[in-house]
């Protein structure tokens, strides 16, 4: 396995403005991402999670350090606009308001803005926004209207038309955020089956720890920095550390760290409600045999 | 249900006029419009009449649709018919009421002139609101343009920018209402006291809408951006445009209409139209 992203030292500062100084968002951030990984990121708001998204898809330029993307360096002088649209072609976003990143108002043809842009033949694009919208399962709705879907559809046909372009690694800025518990899951679901079965990168930006857990790996953010770099289990048992970044652990892991703080000797790193309640179970039933021996 | 109003023009179907191509549409509009202005005989107009009724008949379109599109019209419509009624002199005197003159001519007139802009509006409407997309109608609007990107106009940009125009009525509409009952909520009042006050009134909807457009604006410029948009040069299209058989067929119909109108006004002047 090759990293497709590569981060090395980033730091970047949002210009000052009039009234206020120059805002420090990334600091030193270095990571690697795996192709074909699933990695959450997590933060409070204003922790620098979109401005690394936005760098990652070079909408921002590092002040910093460097970049490498598929193996090539993009923070470099000689890097040329034509080296930028071919990143751009490895790297999409799909990005939290729904509504702002549509741009067609039937569904077809908003898939196929994006290689429309990239000067494929017609019958080609057809072919991709075809079996784009049926890997979303949004087929039947190609000639809708797109004002007229659901939160959870349209950011659905906007996976659509970033899977149309045929891109390795997809970024999801906090996609889910605006969306009710359904259309959450029907991303969600979209997200992993990408993942899963077609070998999409993905990184998922996110509020819901929920959704974290679902990730082979999560990075959380700080203050510009990441703080946290791990599997689940090992982020989520370091549960006061999140705490202090002021973020929620998910409701099992809140729940058996109570439990060990009472003297139940529980595992931390276990996020299904079916599992969790097994282990509580099982710990429950060695205190009592415990305490019927004593 | 708001939100219907700015895409009601278009009628779905799949009729013959459905099927055309936009940009032999917006030619066979304007072709239709020129004809209308060169009718004079009456015998011209039966054959507006005629026109209309096939295009009506043709399009699929219910008539109650294409009527209350004429809504708007009534009152310049009813103006013009009430000027010409009054004040056209002719020969054939009807009406003598102290001193209200009514001459048949007059009135032949007024109706000829609510005939012509009734079919005016409606025909255009059938060949092209009606039956195009909107979409359609920008992609053949920049293409019938195009060759003005030669001399530097801005054809791509200019549809680009229709394009999301009309992406995004829809949702300010649905973010206007919201507003608007954000600002009920908080007590304000739209609907009561003078025309001051009430255009005063709109001001609190109106500061947020623009902001949130921007933001919008902003959101969607860096989704493009991402989305390797970089303006019209090498961009391909999925649907291209074909003219067909059919596009011919409506040629050739539109030709015949031209030249019976000016054949009627030549060789059939029966009622000159005076206007």
């Amino acid at each position: 396995m090759s990293a497709i992203i590569k981060a090395e030292h980033l730091s970047y500062s949002y210009p000052a403005d009039e009234d206020n100084p120059p805002v420090k968002a990334l600091r030193d951030v270095s990571f690697e991402i795996e192709e074909g990984s699933f990695v959450a990121v997590l933060g409070h708001n204003g922790c620098g999670k979109s401005t690394l998204a936005k760098l990652l898809c070079m909408i921002l330029v590092p002040d910093e350090g460097r970049l490498y993307i598929n193996g090539k360096e993009m923070t470099d002088d000689s890097v040329t606009d034509e080296d930028i649209y071919d990143a751009r072609r490895r790297v999409g976003m799909v990005f939290q308001n729904p509504d702002n990143q549509l741009v067609a108002t039937i569904v077809e043809e908003d898939v196929a803005f994006g290689c429309e842009n990239l000067g494929i033949p017609s019958e080609k694009i057809r072919k991709r926004v075809d079996s784009a919208l049926d890997t979303v399962g949004m087929r039947k709705y190609a000639r809708h209207a797109t004002h007229r879907l659901s939160g959870g559809q349209k950011q659905r046909i906007a996976i659509a038309g970033v899977i149309a372009m045929r891109r390795k690694c997809i970024i999801f800025d906090e996609s889910t955020a605006m969306l009710d518990p359904k259309g959450r899951k029907e991303v969600m679901d979209t997200i992993l089956r990408l993942n899963r079965e077609e070998g999409i990168t993905v990184i998922h930006i996110t509020h819901y720890m929920n959704e974290a857990t679902l990730a082979d790996r999560v990075l959380v953010m700080n203050e510009g920095s990441i703080i946290m770099d791990g599997t689940p289990g090992e982020v989520f048992s370091g549960a006061e550390s999140l705490w202090a970044a002021g973020l929620d652990v998910p409701q099992t892991t809140e729940l058996l760290w109570n439990m060990r703080k009472a003297g139940y000797k529980v595992r931390l790193d276990i996020f299904d409600p079916e599992e969790c309640a097994a282990e509580i179970v099982s710990a429950m039933k060695e205190r009592e045999a415990l305490n019927g021996n004593s | 249900m708001k939100a219907d109003i700015a895409f009601g023009q278009y009628c779905e179907g799949s009729s013959f006029l459905h099927r055309l191509d936009p940009r032999w549409k917006i030619i066979f509009a304007l072709l239709y419009i020129v004809a209308l202005f060169l009718a004079k005989s009456i015998f011209a107009f039966a054959l507006i009449l005629v026109s209309i009724v096939l295009l009506v008949a043709v399009s699929g379109i219910r008539p109650r649709i294409l009527l209350s599109g004429l809504r708007p019209l009534i009152l310049i419509i009813s103006f013009t018919a009430i000027i010409n009624i009054f004040w056209l002199k002719g020969e054939t005197l009807l009406v003598d009421f102290l001193f209200i003159n009514i001459y048949l001519e007059g009135l032949i007139n007024a109706l000829l002139i609510i005939l012509r802009v009734c079919v005016l509006v409606m025909g255009t409407s059938i060949i092209l609101t009606y039956t195009t997309t909107p979409i359609a109608l920008t992609d053949g609007i920049e293409q019938l343009l195009s060759p003005l990107a030669k001399i530097k106009v801005p054809v791509h940009e200019f549809s680009m920018m229709m394009t999301i125009a009309l992406r995004f009525i829809p949702t300010l509409i649905e973010e206007t209402d919201k507003i608007m009952s954000a600002q009920k909520a908080r007590g304000s009042d739209f609907s009561q006291g003078s025309l001051v006050k009430r255009a005063k009134a709109l001001i609190p909807i109106l500061v947020p809408l623009f902001i949130s457009a921007f933001r919008r604006a902003e959101d969607l410029a860096t989704a493009m951006e991402c989305r390797c948009y970089t303006g019209g040069k090498g961009r391909t299209r999925m649907n291209v445009l074909h003219s067909t058989w059919r596009d011919m067929v409506m040629l050739l119909c539109i030709c015949a209409f031209f030249a019976g109108i000016i054949l009627l006004n030549i060789y059939a002047p029966g009622y000159r139209f005076s206007m």
